[in-house]
């Protein structure tokens, strides 16, 4: 099938799967009122509607204050995680990479909650949280990165052991500052931060991650070859007049922004960013002109639909959605580590 | 075409080349010949613009190939370097197109000319029927000759290979190199194999120890006295009946 088949098939997953998050949740509601209330507000928008139709009116806080914008923010985080999982596996050379698994998703949550903590710049509000995690997620990844390498080269067990061990510190951080920062409200809120979680997620809060997601990735995609030429390796990279630690640099720097303003909005998911570019490899190849789309809409496709079983599954209990996707990528990580050994050993 | 001076190069306090020169003319065939870990990769890698040499200088038509931009020199020249296996699979065809990458614009799409080229790299290798397969199940000398037809995508003037017939069947090494010299590319290769070089190449350089101590034609670099000099073995040069190049045959005495 053709990239742009695949696209097109996506697309559509995409907005089945936000309208089936809308509906779905503790108040069951049908595809035909998340519709009348979605018309509503874009009539609205436009000038063409005013007041809330009594027949829409229980369901609008529902649908428009609750469950969209949180469904949203789950498309874009899913989207966001599964490009930064794509670049970091080039950087790395190593389809075992993922933002959590490396450490750096958990480094930008000790910068948010210093943040949140200290109230260091806590005037800017969500920018200041995103910055503080864009800070926190940089340090992580060039620590991880320097510690993987051995002799110009990062083996898989030294790169995961550096990345789980640079997560394991940045966890303790987390938790230590949340616990001792006295605010009751920021303790509670830590196994958000730690797992990952979506739930009050207001409008106000798209803007940001929507944004840095677009300019990431126009700016990634216009780098494509560059990251195919760094799969090849450094050294074959350098004869197609690529730089490889130039553009290294500059993947770390955005893969932080976009790790940092994803945490700063859900905390840790993890996972999303391994078993994402895995399944879109398997579909368009390993070009990043198209994985990288690809990716992007398999990832909110499925951080859409996990979201909505992590609200759901034991209702009205809610399940933090990093729990989900533990369960979903763990057994996948597994299975990609045994068929790495297999491969190694032919 | 491409001439360098003086190139030095130490690492952990072990020199690894030191005061080589050399000049590769249009249309040569060059072999860079020495036993193992005398340097001749590391000087090769100086002289292709990935490692930059402590001392000396490199000239590629005249110009300080550290002063070109890397994608200008990489329009000039191409390496086949050692085969490595890749941490991710692509098919023939992407890994030959990316040998375009130097001569293509961020944002613009493979044109109709790259596509042209990419498919006359891999005829002209043999390779066109594998452009759908994936790199990982290609034998040894078939990916080297996809290798190949990438370095011929970029459209090099001057082609490096740094031991481009290791570990390839005596056959596939003879068809390799003889595909090289029917490019009409210049060639600078590093050689293991002191027969493929004395058939394939115009000039040799000798190297040992991080110092180049002979060069001239086959005939002139391959003597007895040199190879047991170098490489420490006993040596009888003679004519290939086929060919009629320098033939080498070593033993080693029994003491």
């Amino acid at each position: 099938m053709k990239t742009s088949a695949w696209a097109l098939v996506l697309l559509i997953l995409l907005a089945l799967a936000v309208l089936a998050g809308v509906a779905w949740g503790s108040a069951q509601l049908g595809i035909a009122q998340v519709w009348a209330v979605v018309q509503h507000q874009l009539l609205q928008q436009t000038g063409q509607a005013s007041a809330v139709p009594d027949g829409v009116l229980p369901h609008y806080q529902i649908v428009w204050m609750i469950r969209l914008p949180r469904v949203l923010m789950a498309a874009l985080v899913g989207a966001g995680l599964a490009i930064v999982g794509v670049v970091m596996q080039a950087m790395v050379r190593n389809p075992l990479a993922d933002p959590y698994m490396l450490g750096v998703s958990s480094g930008a949550s000790v910068g948010a909650v210093s943040v949140l903590a200290w109230g260091v710049l806590a005037g800017a509000g969500l920018y200041a949280i995103a910055a503080g995690a864009f800070l926190g997620a940089l340090a992580a990844s060039v620590l991880v990165y320097l510690l993987a390498q051995q002799r110009g080269r990062i083996p898989s067990a030294r790169l995961i052991l550096s990345g789980v061990a640079v997560g394991y510190m940045c966890t303790g951080l987390t938790s230590l500052i949340m616990l001792t920062s006295g605010q009751r409200d920021l303790a509670n809120a830590l196994l958000g931060w730690i797992m990952g979680n979506l739930a009050g997620t207001q409008w106000p809060a798209l803007g940001l991650p929507a944004a840095l997601l677009l300019l990431g990735m126009a700016w990634l995609l216009a780098q494509a070859r560059q990251l195919n030429a760094l799969l090849a390796g450094d050294e074959t990279a350098a004869t197609l007049g690529v730089t490889a630690e130039r553009l290294r640099r500059q993947l770390f720097v955005v893969v932080s922004l976009l790790t940092g303003v994803m945490v700063a909005v859900s905390g840790a998911i993890g996972f999303v960013g391994l078993v994402i570019p895995h399944v879109t490899r398997m579909l368009v190849g390993t070009d990043h002109r198209r994985v990288l789309p690809i990716a992007a809409l398999m990832g909110a496709v499925f951080l859409v639909l996990v979201d909505g079983a992590a609200r759901t599954w034991f209702a009205p209990m809610e399940i933090p959605v990093g729990v989900f996707t533990a369960f979903i990528g763990g057994p996948f990580f597994i299975a990609m580590l045994w068929r790495g050994a297999a491969r190694e050993e032919r | 075409m491409l001439r360098a001076q003086g190139l030095d190069f130490s690492a952990g306090g072990k020199t690894i080349v030191r005061g080589a020169a050399l000049h590769v003319d249009a249309g040569e065939c060059v072999g860079l010949i020495g036993p193992n870990g005398c340097g001749k990769s590391t000087l090769l890698r100086m002289l292709y613009r990935v490692l930059p040499p402590q001392r000396g200088q490199v000239w590629f038509e005249g110009q300080d190939i550290w002063r070109m931009d890397a994608r200008a020199f990489a329009r000039q020249a191409a390496v086949l370097a050692q085969a490595s296996a890749p941490a991710f699979d692509s098919t023939a065809r992407e890994a030959v197109m990316l040998g375009r990458l130097p001569h293509q614009g961020r944002f613009a799409a493979d044109s109709a000319q790259d596509q042209h080229i990419v498919d006359k790299s891999l005829k002209r290798v043999g390779a066109a029927s594998l452009a759908q397969q994936s790199m990982a199940t290609l034998s040894g000398g078939e990916r080297q000759r996809v290798l190949l037809a990438r370095a011929l995508a970029q459209q090099p003037r001057l082609l490096f290979l740094d031991e481009p017939t290791n570990h390839l069947d005596v056959r596939y090494q003879l068809e390799l190199m003889r595909l090289v010299r029917s490019l009409g590319v210049t060639v600078l290769v590093v050689l293991h194999e002191l027969n493929i070089a004395a058939q394939f190449c115009d000039r040799l350089y000798l190297m040992q120890a991080g110092a180049l101590v002979a060069s001239g034609t086959p005939r002139e670099v391959l003597t007895p006295e040199a190879i047991h000099g170098v490489f420490g073995v006993r040596a009888a040069v003679d004519d290939h009946p086929a060919t009629g190049r320098p033939r080498i045959a070593y033993w080693i005495d029994h003491d």
